[in-house]
């Protein structure tokens, strides 16, 4: 109930007790089936029942576990204001300005049709800062960026909540749940898989 | 947007110096006063075409099944969002003017799908889902339509063990329905050379987020709506449960035997134009006189150009 009275405890209740609960128990019971996929981690399990493009029926439960376990962990209680340090600073290179970003982060995720995620990701090979969606079960892992924040655009998701009003839950999370904390975090780690700034070479 | 309201109040007011108009325009009003307004010369606001239609039984009939409150958002705000979403996108293009199924034959561009595909299929979906369902609903088909699920599922309980599994797999949003298929190739021409009425059979198939089985020239005869917003604020996440009610206590069996029926009739109607079409062509074919291996006089032609 931390996250009172922007997602409701019941939403939590369903939402991680019975949605995510529910994943992390059909893909027990597919891995307990054969050894096929026997020794994967999450990760490389998603990488690897996506399949390129031709994802196998576990993938849409394990990305999902993965991707609720993210999602949980990209919000706080007392989240929101403003990223800080070296996130702000590279938010601030890549989209203009924080409100910009802010503003392309509200807008994608309103106009995504269905039932998806949006995400801040870290391009690896563009090495910069970008907004992403995905349908359904997708995740930025399979094209190899690195995700720093997701928003759950699911309608389990906010329904209950919000109902339709997908406005109000996507400013919400903005102002009140997303952690930067964590998002700081998580860019930090990936500063050893993509080298942001210009290598400092040195002369004589 | 104000070009257009120009235009409508122009229409307007031409047509009310006409007395006789005067009249029925009035009866128009003093009647359809609890109708939403989106006719075109009456309201002089947004005029492209498509109305929010109301479900054909109150808001509160499906209870307890299907709340009052589920029908309110998921009617009163989803799908008439819809519906100002498409008539904003449609306002002044191509599209608008064009029956709704034709906006989604058009916008669905054989799958490289334009802007108002989402909006026209939802809308159209959420129309045929009201109807597909009625208060004191379920039981069992009946008539032609029974002996065709007999046919094609094995029995009414093979059809609802497929209905269900389909709309329980269905990830992410989308739609589960029953359609009936004729096996036709997606060419012009095409003739099936033993057509018989084996070919044409029931289906259940499902599909994510606004397709519909028109788009693969299926005839829809019954739908579920298995995107979330239709079923959590009743079930939360029982997607199950919710499809196990709708069968027992929702669904419009006459619907669907009439929406059957429907079918067939066009396309048998389909059918008798193909045939003489066929015979047309049969008449026009040009023969060749005899000795002249080419139709026409442009052989003669050819044939000075060479010298």
């Amino acid at each position: 109930d931390a996250l009172e009275p922007y997602m409701s405890k019941r939403t939590l209740e369903l939402h991680w007790g019975e949605h995510h609960r529910g994943y992390v128990e059909s893909l027990n019971k597919y891995l307990e089936k054969d050894d096929i996929l026997y020794g994967y981690t999450l990760d490389e399990l998603i990488r690897v029942t996506y399949n390129n493009g031709n994802p196998l029926p576990e993938y849409n439960v394990a990305a999902q576990v993965w991707n609720h376990d993210f999602f949980w962990e990209s919000m706080q209680p007392g989240g929101g204001n403003l990223p800080i340090l070296g996130l702000l600073q590279q938010i601030e290179k890549d989209f203009g300005s924080f409100s910009n970003f802010r503003e392309e982060f509200t807008e994608t995720a309103l106009t995504l049709f269905g039932s998806g995620w949006v995400w801040l990701v870290l391009k690896r090979n563009e090495k910069r800062l970008a907004i992403a969606t995905t349908t359904n079960a997708v995740t930025p892992l399979v094209w190899d960026d690195i995700p720093l924040l997701s928003l759950d655009m699911w309608e389990h998701a906010y329904y209950l909540d919000y109902k339709n009003d997908k406005a109000r839950y996507v400013n919400v999370f903005m102002d009140h749940l997303v952690s930067w904390n964590a998002a700081l975090a998580r860019m930090a780690r990936a500063q050893s898989f993509v080298n942001l700034g210009e290598p400092k070479i040195p002369v004589a | 947007m104000a070009p257009v309201t120009t235009i409508a109040s122009h229409l307007t007011s031409a047509f009310i110096s006409n007395p006789e108009f005067c009249r029925l325009s009035h009866n128009l009003h003093s009647s359809q006063r609890q109708r939403r307004c989106s006719r075109k010369s009456v309201c002089g606001t947004i005029s492209a075409s498509i109305d929010l239609k109301p479900p054909p039984y109150a808001l509160n009939a499906l209870e307890p099944h299907m709340s009052k409150e589920t029908l309110e958002y998921h009617w009163g705000k989803h799908h008439r969002g819809y519906v100002n979403n498409l008539n904003k996108q449609i306002e002044g293009t191509a599209l608008d003017e064009m029956s709704l199924e034709s906006i989604i034959s058009a916008s669905y561009n054989k799958g490289d799908i334009l802007p108002a595909f989402n909006n026209a299929a939802q809308v159209w979906n959420h129309e045929f889902f009201w109807e597909s369902m009625k208060p004191g609903g379920g039981g069992t088909p009946s008539g032609e339509l029974l002996e065709l699920i007999n046919r094609d599922f094995g029995s009414f309980e093979g059809l609802i063990h497929e209905f269900k599994l389909a709309a329980t797999t269905q990830f992410g949003s989308g739609w589960a329905w029953l359609a009936y298929k004729e096996h036709k190739l997606d060419v012009p021409n095409a003739r099936n050379p033993r057509a018989s009425e084996e070919d044409k059979k029931l289906v259940v198939v499902k599909s994510p987020n606004a397709i519909n089985p028109l788009v693969w020239e299926y005839h829809p005869l019954l739908t579920l709506d298995v995107w979330e917003h239709a079923y959590y604020l009743d079930y939360e996440n029982r997607r199950t449960d919710y499809i196990t009610t709708f069968l027992n206590k929702l669904v419009s069996w006459e619907t669907v035997s009439s929406r059957l029926e429907a079918a067939k009739n066009l396309i048998v109607e389909r059918e008798r134009e193909m045939e003489e079409i066929d015979a047309i062509d049969e008449m026009d074919t040009i023969e060749p006189e005899d000795g002249d291996m080419y139709f026409g006089s442009d052989a003669d032609d050819f044939v000075d150009d060479e010298e």
